[in-house]
């Protein structure tokens, strides 16, 4: 993993449901600064639609995605 | 009027139009049906998450769902006792609207929604007015069904509002919805 993807704060979001996921992210993200990277872990399978859609909405970028066995990550960066 | 002109005062015309239109959410709530209701939270609680302002005003039937089921309403009238006693004290009495089966359906999917972890009706509306979610109440719906203020569900913001104050914001929101 490159440096620029270092996770700031790191989030386990596993097991929640729609539309719980984005809501959480959206609190936190509030609560950094911009530059940082917000690491989003989940199981919703609706989050591969709704991170992205939620992003441009916000003005936030996915900068990447990890999928892992049962679930994804999602690093986030702050834009705004 | 010169062609020039005429552009000109057509863009500044475009230019209002575009900004009355605000990153707003304008929604009433009129069913009393659980999943319509689950339904209406989600998509405010969305709204929200994605920085807009969302306004919802509960109107007829879903007016009784921000009844607080340990509180009562004083001095009403025969009809405002029958109301009281017919429609659902709160958000955890509310029914689906089909599928209800006489209550084995609606408490099959609640339980179901534990399982996975799907917020419950009662957890969504506190969640909506903790991240900024405005919730009007109707009034013609508060003194129709004889529902008294402090029955409701308390909340700072709280306001017992008419159509032109729904009127107004829907005027200046982005997306109006009717669920």
């Amino acid at each position: 993993m490159s440096d620029a993807l270092k996770p700031d704060v790191t989030m386990d979001l596993k097991g929640l449901a729609c539309p719980l996921p984005v809501i959480k992210v959206n609190q936190q993200i509030k609560k950094m600064q911009v530059g940082q990277i917000l690491v989003a872990e989940t199981t919703d399978p609706g989050a591969h639609a709704d991170f992205p859609a939620w992003a441009k909405s916000t003005g936030n970028e996915i900068v990447n995605t990890e999928k892992k066995e049962t679930s994804t990550m999602f690093y986030i960066k702050k834009l705004k | 009027m010169d062609i020039q002109q005429s552009i000109e005062s057509l863009k500044n015309e475009m230019g209002r139009m575009r900004d009355e239109r605000q990153n707003k959410l304008a929604m009433v709530v009129f069913s009393g049906d659980l999943d319509k209701l689950l339904a209406a939270f989600i998509i405010a609680t969305g709204a929200a998450s994605m920085d807009m302002e969302v306004v919802m005003f509960f109107t007829f039937w879903a007016t009784p769902v921000l009844r607080d089921g340990k509180k009562k309403g004083k001095g009403k009238d025969l009809f405002g006792k029958m109301f009281g006693f017919m429609l659902p004290r709160g958000a955890r009495k509310v029914k689906l609207s089909k599928m209800h089966m006489a209550g084995m359906g609606t408490s099959m999917l609640k339980s179901l929604m534990k399982k996975k972890n799907v917020a419950s009706l009662d957890e969504m509306i506190s969640l909506a007015l903790e991240i900024g979610v405005k919730i009007y109440i109707c009034e013609m719906t508060m003194s129709l069904m004889g529902f008294k203020p402090e029955e409701m569900i308390d909340y700072p913001g709280r306001e017992f509002v008419g159509v032109a104050k729904f009127l107004q914001e829907a005027g200046d929101s982005k997306i109006q919805l009717f669920i």
